[in-house]
């Protein structure tokens, strides 16, 4: 592993972790490293990176080296590490405000299928005004070009009637569009 | 005005501050020095005083807890009373706050006409005496208390030595080897409680509780609530024919419920004194009112049904507090279970199953079918250093008594793996780092860095899953048995206890000492002294040297035959005090009392009740004179006209 020169690094830290902090992640500099976050979460098998070393990266101000990780896409938001951390950090939040972070910045996204989902059930949501999730599913399969994966499921799903072919009418789209808009203007395009 | 070297001098102007409170009416003489309590500089104010026929003396300087009393000395050298003299503080109050020297300045400047506004309105004062009962009071029999004990009673003076327990030895009876030298707990316990129980000088009040507190230093009047034993200890002879015969059992309380015990019974085998004492609520007789065989068999004829509580009312001059401390309940972890899973015990539980005189005989069988475990995995910081769920304080034991735990394991059963999982290992005592490197090294005890997440069933083992963070992976353990180091927490009733003797206590209800570093054994109230756990976490031998230093501070009272008061009391203006009460339950000290006085009004003579201060007891606090509505109240020292004087001074 290549040697982190600290010095300007740690010198700017403040303004990384007040970033984080302002997009929702609370106590970073709570941390003390035990590791129960880690020790308990579902993904970590996954995860390049723990999710106790991306809260040491932040703390140090490591913000290229953080934002490059898979861990901060990963992480399903379940919020295991979030309700047993002893120090009260919101690990899932930070977690949440770096994948943020990251968008703003236009950084390069180092799990790509993950903010694709998020943004095709997003825009799904927002023409339709509800969830639907053959189309989901379809546009998704198109996107990454894989195609056949996931099909014996889909099949199994469709005769049980869990994926229906045309999405659902909803009353309140227009109240959903404008949902959408307003935050829009309150937060910016992050897509 | 004192330079302090370069504290005051380079922060203040004190050439600008000497001309401004040179101006000042009633000021006499200004002078400064590089340092004031010097003994040049001591010298320096007494030729002073001399010289220029002085009668008020104002020291511009550090904080009055610093050097009140040596200034005070410096005057009354110079045949000035000492209460003649104030001190403003330059220092702490101005030089160390603030960075600009031109804020400084003109609030050193204020702050000197504040005290001399003051000191032109101090009135010489005078100390009294009270006598001291030199009889000591030790409340917990643990080996903190014992310690007290015998130390305050070797230096001369009667003890006595209250526990609630029916024996003493409190939780260190409980333990099975102690570290770093692994010598037998009972074995250097024993010795000292046996010494207590027989020294001439030491009363036993065991199954007995503090009820009341009253008086105050040199004068505590203390009732003790002696709790109905069903045995007459004059008489029983400790035999053991009841116990063994009792046909009532319940959970042991001395082996944390691991065991039984019978109805009528003493807590283990080497218990001071060797008197049983009958648990009513598990007892066949006080519950179904059918029984007694304790009684027939007894050949002493000790067992007594009809004993009640006794109230026992004593005088002591001094009190040593050494009530110890509980386990924090794991419960609240339902990552860990809820404390519901058997096989998941607290360390006090794996020193009971190690022990000879435990419920397993010193045979290590898991509570759930009493296997044999083969995985034993420990787990540091369980209700410590955990503000989510516990306290975030370190319990500075659990380092120590885990590594000593993991090694009695392995040296017992080598065939067996020890697992620990830790945050950090603090190891600051002597040899405790060359026993925690002894534990890895020559027992191959296996240190996890990391926090357990989780522990959860899996056939008739536990899976304990944490992250090891030196590798950066998650691992999983299949153990047998689990032990969490569960916090030590201050005991469920120790605030109402400090409330009733009248000392503070902290948010986690630990006693609080006077001073975190020069006054560690004292509390803030004058007389009652700290020792042990129930000060704060600490390991057997920072707790005997604490009841020590408690036991000479007993005896450095002691030591005199009357006590100096302070003379900075409140006092009534019986003239003006209209009787309305208001200032009697303001009191913190219960200094206050109302008497009735008879004046003459006209020709008839009627009776009227005012307020009157207790001096002894009155701890110049000045609540009362804040809550009195006629201004009747005044505080020696500190007079309603002095502070509005100051007042006036500083915004006039």
């Amino acid at each position: 592993m290549a040697v982190v020169n600290l010095t300007e690094i740690v010198r700017n830290r403040k303004e990384f972790i007040d970033e984080v902090e302002k997009h929702g992640g609370k106590n970073v500099n709570s941390c003390y490293q035990c590791g129960k976050c880690s020790a308990g979460c579902p993904v970590s098998y996954a995860m390049d990176y723990q999710p106790r070393q991306v809260m040491r990266m932040v703390q140090l101000g490591m913000k290229d080296k953080v934002l490059s990780t898979s861990t901060i896409w990963l992480c399903a938001h379940c919020m295991t590490c979030t309700t047993r951390c002893p120090r009260e950090v919101d690990i899932a939040g930070v977690m949440e405000a770096l994948r943020m972070i990251c968008r703003k910045e236009n950084r390069p996204i180092r799990e790509r299928k993950v903010p694709l989902f998020h943004d095709l059930f997003l825009d799904i949501i927002r023409k339709g005004g509800r969830q639907h999730e053959f189309q989901l599913a379809a546009r998704y399969k198109i996107a990454t070009g894989n195609l056949f994966q996931d099909v014996d499921l889909g099949r199994r799903m469709f005769f049980q009637g869990k994926l229906r072919l045309f999405g659902p009418k909803v009353k309140g789209a227009e109240s959903v569009r404008k949902i959408f808009e307003k935050c829009k203007e309150l937060e910016g395009d992050v897509q | 005005m004192c330079w302090c070297g370069s504290n005051i001098a380079s922060t203040v102007d004190l050439d600008r501050v000497q001309k401004a409170v040179e101006k000042l009416t009633n000021v006499v003489h200004v002078e400064q020095n590089k340092y004031t309590c010097s003994e040049p500089g001591q010298a320096q104010i007494v030729a002073g005083i001399r010289e220029h026929n002085l009668d008020r003396v104002v020291v511009a300087a550090c904080s009055p807890r610093m050097h009140e009393k040596t200034f005070q000395r410096t005057v009354a050298k110079a045949g000035l009373n000492p209460y003649l003299l104030e001190i403003a503080n330059i220092r702490e109050h101005c030089s160390w706050v603030h960075t600009s020297v031109e804020e400084a300045t003109p609030k050193a400047i204020d702050l000197l006409r504040a005290a001399v506004a003051k000191v032109i309105r101090n009135t010489p004062l005078t100390t009294s005496t009270i006598p001291v009962e030199k009889r000591a009071l030790v409340i917990g029999g643990g080996i903190a208390g014992i310690q007290a004990a015998l130390d305050i009673a070797d230096a001369g003076h009667q003890v006595v030595l209250v526990e609630k327990e029916p024996t003493i030895g409190g939780r260190m009876a409980q333990l099975d080897k102690t570290f770093p030298t692994l010598d037998c707990s009972a074995c250097i316990l024993t010795p000292k409680m046996v010494d207590a129980a027989q020294h001439p000088k030491i009363r036993l009040l065991t199954y007995a509780e503090i009820e009341e507190v009253g008086g105050y230093i040199g004068n505590f009047e203390v009732t003790i609530r002696k709790k109905a034993r069903s045995v007459n200890e004059d008489v029983c002879t400790g035999c053991g024919i009841c116990w063994s015969k009792c046909p009532s059992k319940a959970p042991n309380e001395f082996d944390c419920g691991l065991g039984e015990r019978k109805a009528i019974y003493i807590p283990f085998p080497q218990a001071v004194p060797n008197k049983p004492v009958i648990d009513r609520e598990n007892c066949r007789y006080f519950t179904k009112g059918k029984c007694g065989v304790c009684k027939k068999v007894c050949p002493a004829g000790a067992v007594d049904f009809e004993q009640e509580d006794e109230l026992l009312r004593e005088r002591f001059g001094a009190i040593v507090v050494a009530t110890g401390y509980e386990l924090f309940d794991h419960s609240v972890y339902g990552e860990y279970g809820y404390g519901k899973y058997p096989d998941v015990i607290t360390g006090l539980e794996f020193e009971r199953l190690i022990n000879a005189s435990g419920p397993t005989g010193g045979k290590l069988k898991r509570p759930s079918d009493g296997k044999i475990p083969k995985t034993v995995v420990f787990v540091k910081c369980v209700g410590s250093r955990d503000e989510a769920k516990g306290f975030p304080y370190c319990s500075r034991t659990c380092c120590m008594y885990t590594a000593k735990q993991a090694i009695l394991l392995r040296e017992k059963m080598p065939e067996a793996e020890a697992y620990v999982f830790y945050m950090d290992v603090r190891t600051p005592g002597k040899g405790y780092e060359e026993f925690y490197t002894r534990a890895t090294e020559e027992f191959g005890v296996n240190y996890l860095r990391g926090r357990v997440a989780r522990i959860y069933p899996k056939g008739d083992q536990l899976v304990v899953r944490g992250e090891d963070t030196l590798v950066g992976a998650q691992v999983e353990i299949e153990a047998d048995l689990v032990v969490l180091a569960t916090a030590m927490v201050a005991r469920r009733d120790a605030a109402e206890l400090a409330q009733r003797i009248g000392f503070s206590y902290d948010q986690y209800h630990f006693f609080t000492e006077a001073h975190p570093k020069l006054r560690p054994v004292e509390t803030n109230t004058a007389g009652v002294f700290l020792a042990g756990a129930c000060q704060g976490p600490k390991d057997i031998p920072d707790t005997v040297a604490q009841a020590s230093a408690a036991a000479v501070k007993v005896a450095m009272l002691f030591s005199r035959d009357e006590l100096e008061t302070n003379p900075m009391v409140a006092t009534v203006d019986e003239g003006t005090c209209s009787g309305c009460e208001w200032c009697k339950p303001t009191c913190p000290y219960g200094a206050i009392d109302i008497k009735t006085i008879e004046e003459r009004v006209g020709k008839r003579t009627v009776s009227r009740r005012v307020a009157t201060v207790n001096t002894g007891l009155c701890q110049g606090c000045g609540a009362c004179t804040v809550a009195c509505r006629s201004g009747a109240m005044n505080l020696k020292g500190f007079t309603n006209e002095q502070i509005l004087a100051e007042v006036e001074a500083i915004c006039l």
